[in-house]
């Protein structure tokens, strides 16, 4: 079976599969093909074990304890978040990542506390037409109150930036807020680009990594962005955590986001200092074996290694677009770029006229799991005319066997509706 | 496991393929209402006119799955020349038989047993639903219930709105 063991590029996808649990589920009785990993990815059996070791052997409040394993606690905390930040290539991890609930959270603390502190009444902001409701309604929730304006950078018909205008349109802007790769169509932005211009401009630039991160090197110290936000459950870590980097020029001088325990140094009557970086923006206890479960998941994701990961899921994308094509020729229309380079591993697809409810419903008794819906992004769905569509997306640990899979169940589908 | 059968049978299926009563009627006079499904984002429109307290009239615009299109024809064909007394009747059995399942479903705010008898009592009988019987299979599959009542609560409100439009008229 072809694509099993993708050698190529140095990835034993067969036997990696082993070491995720849920992958050797059945669902209705077949064997799981998951394909959602865009909303969230499958954790191995090291992201597991070491949230459980750390459990049942450390665990401990953090920054508190003079006991060992609050030390120990709160050193594998902040070992984690060292680890996080050498992945991306922070050029000061222990400083600049802030530890969030969620990529969500991370675009929230952007947007109040460096939004409140420089964005004023008849202010700018741009944003693409592609963001995820995440990076799109904390700017609309400060527009209202500050009675910002934003402005919209739009996109082709085969889902990439038109940027032609971009000087005009940044102009006198405060700042860009820009996925690193869309959910729906699998864009990949150039974000160096974009950031290159914003900055001549004088804007600063918030980018959604919560796609990108996952599946592609990152280094932000090339990147071109001040803020990146990505959340941990979509790259094999857990849910409850996420991670906001910033700039150490752009985070010291911002007031906190929550407040509470952690993120101050002395507290009068009279009033509070904050802490300083990161924990100023840390309110409370932190989501410590999520934490660890993070940690643990840069080191798989770091001992495989990005460029195999993302030279796999282009090849994979390669093949799903091609087999669906052939298979299904006008009956499937692929939204977003036609070139899998210039995308991640997400296909957005129109099946007939069936509604992606249904196409899902169908598949879902095949094992298949995708997608179905307006996946956040309902600026997007409206600019491509639809209400909703199914999406398949890819991780290091899926197969063209899944491809393969997905285009039989599609067949099904077509059947079933005659 | 529930199958496909249970949630597409061949009257849903029908209605899908060829809705009945598709369209919008001119409004004014019709009252016309908008209902959003927040989760996939479908869209359903329905007008209807009302005339000495019957839904003479009803059609059926917006865009969505089988089970939202096809639930909303055969809301449209049950609907038609009812009087509004038997359409609300209608509206609350319809949203009963979806409900009942739901609410035993695991995973759902476990209600005392006692909640559930009397859900169970005020469902009425599933016959006097004639084909929208049809739709029971939904239950089973819970994330679709919402597509199935999406047209009821959108028809629920325009009635709302007719009845308010009325009083003001003849205060
Ligand atoms: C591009 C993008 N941004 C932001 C998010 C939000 O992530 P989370 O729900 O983990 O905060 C998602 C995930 O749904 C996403 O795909």
């Amino acid at each position: 079976m072809a694509g099993l063991i993708d050698v190529a590029h140095g990835l034993d996808v067969e036997t990696l599969r082993k070491d995720f649990p849920l992958l050797a589920q059945e669902v209705n009785g077949h064997p799981i093909t998951y394909l959602d990993s865009a909303a969230s990815s499958q954790r191995p059996r090291q992201v597991l074990d070491a949230m459980r070791e750390y459990d049942e052997t450390t665990h401990a409040n953090v920054h508190r304890g003079v006991y060992g394993i609050a030390e120990e606690a709160t050193h594998r905390f902040e070992a984690a978040r060292v680890a996080v930040g050498r992945f991306i290539g922070a050029p000061n991890p222990a400083r600049e990542i802030l530890f969030s609930k969620n990529a969500t959270e991370g675009l929230n603390l952007v947007a109040n506390t460096w939004g409140r502190t420089h964005l004023h009444p008849g202010d700018s902001i741009l944003l693409t037409e592609m963001e995820h409701h995440a990076n799109i309604v904390p700017w609309q929730m400060l527009a209202e109150e500050r009675e910002l304006s934003i402005r919209w950078i739009p996109i082709d018909d085969d889902g990439a930036l038109i940027l032609d205008d971009l000087e005009r349109l940044v102009d006198g802007v405060k700042l860009v807020g820009i996925t690193c790769m869309s959910n729906v169509l699998g864009t990949l932005n150039p974000v160096g680009d974009i950031a290159r211009v914003a900055h001549a401009a004088g804007a600063v630039v918030v980018a959604d990594g919560a796609q990108s991160v996952p599946h592609l090197p990152t280094d932000v110290s090339t990147l071109g962005c001040d803020f990146l936000a990505f959340s941990a459950h979509k790259m094999l870590g857990p849910t409850g955590i996420g991670v906001l980097w910033g700039r150490d020029e752009l985070l010291t001088p911002l007031p906190p986001f929550l407040g509470g325990g952690e993120m101050i140094l002395d507290v009068r009557k009279e009033g509070f200092t904050p802490n300083d970086l990161p924990w100023r923006f840390e309110a409370g206890t932190p989501p410590i074996t999520e934490a660890i479960g993070l940690g643990a998941a840069v080191e798989y994701l770091q001992a495989i290694g990005m460029e195999s990961i993302r030279a796999h899921e282009i090849s994979l994308t390669t093949y799903a677009m091609n087999t669906l094509a052939e298979r299904f020729g006008d009956d499937i229309r692929i939204f977003g770029p036609k070139d899998p380079t210039q995308r991640g591993g997400v296909l957005s697809f129109a099946y007939r006229d069936i509604h992606p409810h249904d196409v899902s419903q169908i598949l879902d008794q095949y094992g298949v799991c995708v997608r179905a819906g307006h996946h956040c992004a309902k600026p997007l769905m409206r600019r491509l005319g639809v209400n909703a569509t199914a999406r398949a997306s890819f991780a290091l640990y899926n197969t063209e066997s899944d491809v393969d899979t997905l285009a039989n169940a599609l067949a099904e589908t077509g059947a079933f509706f005659g | 496991m529930a199958g496909l059968e249970d949630l597409y049978r061949e009257i849903i299926l029908d209605h899908y393929r060829s809705p009945r009563n598709r369209g919008e009627l001119p409004s004014p006079p019709a009252q016309r209402v908008e209902g959003f499904n927040p989760l996939c984002g479908d869209e359903i429109v329905v007008t209807l006119e009302v005339t000495d307290g019957t839904v003479s009239d009803i059609k059926i615009g917006g865009t969505g799955c089988s089970i939202s299109q096809s639930s909303a024809s055969l809301m449209s064909a049950a609907v038609k020349g009812k009087p509004v007394t038997e359409v609300r009747d209608l509206i609350r059995t319809f949203k009963g038989m979806m409900s009942i399942h739901e609410s035993t479903l695991p995973g759902k705010d476990s209600q005392d047993e006692d909640d559930i008898e009397a859900t169970e009592a005020q469902l009425l009988d599933v016959d006097s639903l004639g084909e929208l019987a049809a739709l029971q299979g939904v239950v089973k599959f819970p994330v679709r219930i919402k597509c199935a009542t999406l047209s009821w609560n959108t028809l629920a409100q325009g009635l709302d709105e007719a009845e308010s439009k009325t009083e003001s008229a003849s205060a």
